[in-house]
């Protein structure tokens, strides 16, 4: 069996891994090209590290393909063992080795070529993420943050042909996350490094991959760019995935779900007259103290900085609306006028998942 | 994006060979480990029906009798002492309290044999306790007045009882210092006198405990060759020996040592069954230490004598004893050479034995490590089941095992070179080696794996993915980070193979002798010349373990 072409640099078939009667990871396909950084993004069990596992070659599967750069490294014909692989990984808890300091952890990677290359290109790499005063120091030494940081070092040092990584930026405080993630992402694209990333953080996975990769029970729900996951989401469980919904019960007819707050356009594979469930986005609803095309009182306001969440009563619903607004209405105003945007309203066929 | 190709069944797909020989080796290491039980079963089986009978009739139904009899009566003693001063050190604060606790480890330090070596001596009716008793009483003579003989079953049982009480003592404190503080707090305010709280509180609470330690007491106590013999206990494990020595009649050896294992089976499986519910004391809450109450004064003092007791009969006084009698003797007789050749052997046969037993202990546990499945873990589960077989069973399987090879050895040779090799393997220490490392390999493999379990399975991913082979993570990742464990295992095998007596007895080559097997010929005759030189030496090294188990103790504070 042969790969499509080299010009992906991984290449995933049919592939899967069962624990007892489960599959971890169910007939998976998937194909990565040269510099393209995936975000695996799913709830806890999805098989999302399962799947980082077999990549990586330190899980075995039970079926399916694996092809790194052309060659298959997992298979029918072949099983390359995980050292022979050259697949960089950076684990969650960083298993940075305890009894080595950094730099003789960024050196354990290195043992195949010889003393000076490999003391030269750790220095580079110690240089280059500004790790130079942490060198001589023990990973029990280390913060959050530089202990990350060690571990990407390490995984980086011997020119690995894909990078793999599990929840990395998970054990960091959420205020030095987001620095982490941007600077650990911008070496990545800088270097050109093709990186696999496992989290389950959907704002983390819409931001950091070309490409989001949704899982569910050991498949791929959907896979494309972040816009395209958010925005045109195949399924209800990606929509609800990335963003709360308002569900709405309406009737599909003539190209339209009407509803008791009236009717929206949408294109369904679905026959006339079936029922289905309109998808309103918080942020799709706009409150004002008049104008708008319905009425309702607030019951419940929480304020959470950058925005404000309202419960707001309608009449006509039997469940209030959650609505999210950037705007501030006075304390004492409880009676309101909404209007909804129906280009951010979604609706789908029952035929899909 | 995806290329569908057609289903590739599942036959013929290649089986990952990760760690293949690390697999095969461990396997070689329980067959190994199981080969000596299965030689004893198969020779048992072999012996002639007319045996069996002669077994059932003769032998077996006064060594049954005595050996049921020294395991009840030990196992009360040790439950006893065990108890009570676990219950003494954990609830009361009296003076010397803290020395006292890591003291009542001492006697763990002295081997059965030499107890009863040294209370045959210390006991004579012309000895130095009868003396001084007949001397305060005012009689002249041993005819006039003397105590009951040491060489009795009662003498036995307290004996051992008095040695082997640690193996209680040490999990049941444990248990009280991790379980009980809420416990007794809890009790306390629902109305229980703090005199009922032992009663009605510690001890149901510490019956699992107990339950460990006491199984670990009868092993010991199914293991002694030594004490038995000296006091005139007929034991199952006397039989197997004197079936051998004096008979050299192995498959009636090998039937009584079955009938042995067959005891040891259920002793497992009765220790099993009474903590069959102990989950609770595994529990990760954060538990609070009980607090001891203060005990002052008189009281205190008294507290004090009575944790010395156990302490002066199990090891002071033997200890003592034997600084005595082995300065006496050095000072008149000088180091003889004897002795320099007997520690050369039994520090080099410990030290090979030492090294094999750790090298299959790490193959053992890094195997179950790299490859878990039902290979490596029913190899992990035949290796370490030597932990509870006595000595004589296992020299008596290795016995058989050997003699075969020996005989298939003998024969190819003179088949194919026309030399014989006689007895190869039986002839040199091999065969000690191979029941040292039967018997003691689940000391080495249980702590190496426990020291592995401390390592985070990242950190073997995490050196595979930057390349290095199975064997070269072990070499750079797991050994340097478990140097602790495995140092910790070596020296514990290491002691127990120089205090082994049985196993050494049945096994070691015609001219060597150890400090062991000296004390056992000395005191088998009646004589008392250098074994106590050799017997102090076994009683220092012997210590070494639990001056180790003392600071753990004391760092898990």
């Amino acid at each position: 069996m042969v790969a499509n072409t080299a010009e992906f640099a991984l290449e995933i078939q049919e592939l899967t891994r069962r624990f007892g009667p489960t599959a971890a990871v169910d007939c998976i396909s998937l194909s990565i090209r040269q510099g393209e950084i995936i975000c695996l993004v799913g709830h806890s069990g999805c098989g999302k590290s399962t799947l980082l596992r077999l990549i990586a070659g330190v899980d075995t599967p039970d079926g399916g393909t694996i092809f790194l750069e052309g060659k298959e490294i997992s298979g029918p014909s072949a099983f390359t063992e995980p050292e022979a692989r050259n697949i960089g990984f950076v684990f969650q808890d960083y298993a940075l080795f305890p009894h080595l300091s950094v730099e003789q952890n960024i050196l354990f990677g290195l043992k195949a070529c010889n003393r000076a290359e490999a003391i030269r290109r750790s220095a580079e790499l110690i240089d280059r993420m500004g790790i130079t005063h942490l060198a001589d120091r023990f990973p029990h030494m280390l913060s959050g943050g530089e202990q990350q940081r060690v571990a990407l070092a390490r995984a980086l040092a011997p020119q690995p042909r894909i990078l793999l990584m599990d929840e990395p930026f998970s054990n960091l405080d959420p205020s030095l996350r987001d620095r982490v993630r941007n600077d650990t992402l911008s070496l990545l694209k800088t270097l050109g490094t093709t990186v696999i990333m496992v989290t389950h953080d959907p704002e983390e996975a819409l931001s950091a991959g070309d490409r989001v990769v949704l899982m569910k029970a050991g498949r791929i729900v959907q896979a494309g760019t972040g816009y395209d996951l958010h925005d045109r989401p195949l399924t209800p469980y990606a929509a609800e995935f990335f963003c709360d919904f308002n569900k709405v019960p309406g009737v599909y007819r003539r190209g339209k779900i009407e509803t008791a707050i009236g009717g929206f356009s949408q294109t369904l594979a679905a026959p006339e007259g079936s029922s289905s469930t309109l998808y309103i986005r918080p942020q799709a609803i706009s409150v004002a103290r008049d104008g708008g095309d319905l009425s309702g009182r607030i019951v419940g306001r929480s304020f959470h900085g950058q925005f404000e969440q309202f419960l707001i009563r309608v009449d006509e619903l039997e469940v209030p609306l959650t609505v999210r607004t950037t705007h501030r209405l006075p304390q004492d105003v409880d009676l309101v006028r909404i209007s909804i945007d129906s280009g951010q309203v979604l609706a789908f066929s029952e035929i899909k998942i | 994006m995806s290329i569908l190709l057609p289903h590739i069944p599942a036959i013929g797909w290649p089986t990952r060979r990760t760690g293949a020989r690390w697999l095969f080796c461990a396997s070689v290491v329980a067959v190994l480990v199981a080969l000596p039980f299965g030689g004893l079963l198969v020779q048992a089986i072999q012996g002639s029906p007319g045996l069996w009978v002669h077994l059932i009739s003769s032998i077996l139904p006064v060594a049954l009798a005595d050996t049921l009899v020294l395991l009840c009566g030990v196992g009360i003693v040790t439950t006893a002492i065990g108890t009570a001063m676990a219950w003494l050190v954990t609830a009361h604060a009296f003076p010397g309290r803290r020395i006292v606790e890591w003291a009542l480890l001492l006697p763990l330090a002295v081997p059965t044999y030499i107890i009863a070596y040294a209370y045959l001596d210390i006991l004579h009716p012309i000895g130095p306790v009868q003396g001084a008793v007949r001397w305060i009483l005012g009689y002249s003579s041993p005819r006039q007045f003397r105590l009951p003989d040491v060489r009795s079953m009662t003498g036995c049982i307290l004996l051992l009882g008095f040695v082997l009480y640690p193996y209680v003592y040490i999990p049941v404190r444990a248990m009280f210092l991790t379980q009980s503080a809420n416990l007794v707090d809890a009790a306390r305010m629902l109305g229980v006198p703090r005199r009922a709280i032992f009663w009605n509180v510690a001890l149901p609470l510490a019956r699992p405990a107990v339950a460990v330690g006491v199984s670990l007491a009868l092993m010991e106590t199914l293991n002694d060759v030594g004490a038995a013999e000296f006091l005139g206990v007929r034991t199952l494990t006397v039989s197997i020996y004197t079936t051998w020595i004096t008979r050299s009649d192995l498959p009636g050896a090998a039937q009584i040592a079955l009938s042995l294992l067959l005891i040891v089976v259920v002793l497992v499986a009765l220790e099993r069954w009474a903590r069959r519910r102990q989950r609770y004391s595994g529990d990760a809450r954060r538990h609070r230490e009980l607090e001891p109450r203060p005990v002052r004064g008189l009281r205190g003092a008294a507290l004090l004598i009575l944790c010395l007791i156990p302490i002066l009969i199990g090891f002071a006084a033997p200890a003592f004893y034997l600084i005595v009698e082995a300065s006496k003797r050095v000072r008149y007789a000088g180091l003889s050479p004897r002795l320099v050749d007997e520690a050369v052997s039994t520090i080099s046969l410990a030290t090979i034995a030492t090294a094999v037993t750790v090298l299959f202990g790490v193959v053992i546990a890094y195997t179950n490590r790299l490859r878990p499945g039902a290979v490596s873990s029913w190899s992990y589960r035949l290796a370490t089941m030597g932990y509870a077989a006595p000595g004589t069973v296992v020299a008596i399987g290795v016995l058989i095992v050997l003699a075969t090879a020996d005989r298939l050895v003998d024969q190819t040779a003179i088949d194919w070179f026309g030399i014989s090799t006689g007895l190869l393997f039986i002839g040199s220490g091999a065969a000690l080696i191979y029941a040292y490392a039967t018997r003691f390999l689940a000391i080495s493999a249980g702590s190496i794996d426990a020291g592995l379990a401390r390592i985070p399975v990242s950190l073997d991913q995490a050196s595979r993915s930057l390349g290095q082979s199975p064997t070269g993570t072990l070499r750079h990742v797991h050994l340097p980070l478990s140097k602790a464990a495995i140092t910790a295992a070596g020296l514990l095998v290491f002691v127990d193979c120089v205090k082994e007596l049985p196993a050494t007895l049945l096994l070691r080559p015609l001219n060597i002798e150890t400090f062991a097997t000296h004390l056992y010929g000395e005191a088998a005759r009646g004589t008392y010349e250098e074994a106590s030189i050799a017997a102090l030496a076994i009683l220092l090294i012997g210590m070494v373990p639990v001056i180790l188990l003392s600071r753990i103790g004391r760092s898990g504070h």
